[in-house]
């Protein structure tokens, strides 16, 4: 607690305890198509987060009752693995897990063509692997590549970040220390298609002049790892001939 | 929570309401629903109120009980909220395990009240390590009628401003006045076609593109957000939130202060 406390998160030169710069993210690495039984899947990289998406349907609903008839439902569960912390995490649903899996289906569902499917089901499952802070931002950008993957209609992909606030200054893409000394975090999705947002939170301390920087900062970040999560489809769905082919050329 | 279908014919009756700067009860689209509450109402509590925010109507009761620390915040007290949307208080509510939309509502509260500092958790610490205060904050919902979010807030911090720490019954001397001192609020807009609306009524709710709720403290400053529902806000909607809900919880704050003698 005591040098705990001391730890200075951005250093004389205005660097990050990891070397970043206040508005620079992680590496970010995504890949689709990871898992076989999956319709759609992916698998994010990102700092030391690893996380895994999977997504299956649209197929028929359970529990039944849930089904509506004029468009699909949205589905998601979000869970940490029990190693994937400082702690071992108990197995099974919590009050966290529970709350993150229902803004991200409210996020999800924006951007997913529903109404093509009437009657069934769109569900995501988000494994946390490896945590390390913004799993939920991770989880989400993760699981909209997985749903694209997957060929299910939708409007764009989801990109999500969270900013915030480290020794008074805003930092993007809050890292672990960042978010236990920090004072803020504000993790956003956005769509860049229709420049709008699909996930908000927010809790620590901004004024509002701070709050709007924020947003902008996070945002603008947004549009950066949407191009990582097409990069990531492209990948996938480019005909390996043709790539080895052009790689081939290449060496040659 | 079951799903709850609003007719078409509703939804656009609500939205051109909107559009004229009006709504169902005659509110303006950034007025809150009157607010009424009374203090210490439940003996067995430590703290108590019963709010009501227009039909809307909850309890939240305060319990003190001695417990460990938990062990990554050995020299703090522990805050711990829940809420139950039992089937009493509405027909959409079921019974069995807290639902979703329970787990984000005690969520979304304890934020607003644990990130505004209103309450210093070092002052609940007995023995560093051993003993602490653990603030159990329970909000029970009697009748539902939208936005709970923003009466839960209410209610649990003029709970927390009436609780009496039990501290005779546990051998710790005489019971005292919870140390309490902020006012922590939170203001709830919906987005209804491409009206902004404050303080939504179950229908509303309903009817509703997205939701934000956002929690801000005495000075003006933003402590939590909260988007909910399917649909989405621009970044220009997010700023016309925050002024309806800085200006909102700035006049309700003042309100009940004065209505609770401070």
């Amino acid at each position: 607690m005591i040098c705990l406390t001391e730890i200075k998160l951005i250093d004389d030169d205005g660097l990050r305890l990891d070397g970043r710069k206040p508005d620079e993210l992680r590496p970010i690495k995504i890949e689709a198509g990871v898992l076989d039984n999956a319709d759609g899947s992916a698998y994010v990289e990102w700092g030391n987060n690893k996380i895994i998406a999977a997504v299956y349907g649209p197929r028929e609903v359970q529990p039944k009752y849930l089904q509506d008839t004029a468009k699909a439902i949205v589905q998601v569960s979000y869970n940490m693995a029990a190693f994937a912390g400082d702690d071992r995490i108990r197995p099974g649903p919590n009050r966290r897990a529970t709350e993150i899996s229902k803004i991200t289906a409210e996020a999800l569902e924006r951007v997913i063509l529903t109404g093509q499917y009437p009657r069934s089901s769109i569900d995501v499952y988000i494994e946390v692997l490896e945590a390390d802070a913004g799993t939920r931002c991770a989880g989400l950008t993760a699981a909209s590549v997985a749903v694209a993957d997957a060929g299910i209609p939708m409007i764009d992909l989801v990109p999500s970040v969270a900013a915030g606030k480290a020794d008074g200054q805003l930092v993007l893409d809050v890292g672990k220390l960042e978010d236990n000394k920090g004072q803020a975090d504000l993790p956003l999705a956005y769509v860049p298609r229709t420049g709008e947002i699909v996930l908000l939170q927010m809790d620590g301390h901004f004024t509002r002049k701070e709050l709007e920087m924020a947003m902008k900062m996070a945002i603008d970040a947004c549009k950066e790892i949407h191009v990582i999560q097409q990069d990531a489809l492209k990948r996938k769905y480019t005909p390996q001939s043709s790539v080895n082919t052009n790689e081939q050329e290449a060496e040659q | 929570m079951k799903k709850t279908i609003i007719p078409e014919i509703k939804k656009e009756f609500i939205n051109k309401l909107a559009d004229e700067g009006t709504r169902e009860d005659g509110r303006g689209l950034s007025d809150m629903r009157e607010i009424n509450f009374e203090t210490g109402i439940i003996g067995t509590a430590d703290g108590s109120v019963r709010l009501s925010l227009g039909k809307t109507e909850v309890i939240v009761g305060i319990k003190l009980q001695i417990g460990t620390p938990y062990p990554d915040k050995q020299d703090q007290g522990v805050l711990m909220t829940g809420c139950e949307l039992k089937p009493m208080a509405h027909p959409a509510f079921e019974g069995g395990a807290p639902s979703m939309e329970a787990v984000e509502i005690a969520r979304v509260v304890d934020r607003g009240i644990r990130e505004s500092g209103m309450m210093d958790m070092y002052s609940f610490c007995i023995v560093p390590g051993e003993k602490v205060w653990l603030v159990f904050l329970d909000i029970q919902v009697l009748n539902y009628d939208g936005n709970l979010f923003d009466a839960a807030t209410m209610a649990g911090v003029l709970a927390l401003h009436n609780t009496m720490v039990p501290a005779a019954a546990n051998e710790l001397g005489d019971d005292y006045k919870l140390p309490v001192t902020l006012w922590p609020l939170t203001a709830t807009v919906v987005k209804i076609k491409n009206n902004l609306m404050a303080d939504p009524t179950f229908t509303e709710e309903n009817a509703a593109y997205a939701r934000l709720t956002i929690s801000i403290d005495d000075n003006g400053d933003i402590r939590a957000m909260q988007k909910g529902l399917k649909g989405a806000l621009t970044y220009d909607e997010v700023i016309r939130a925050l002024d309806i809900a800085q200006e909102l919880t700035q006049n309700i704050r003042a309100s009940l202060q004065k209505s609770t003698g401070v």
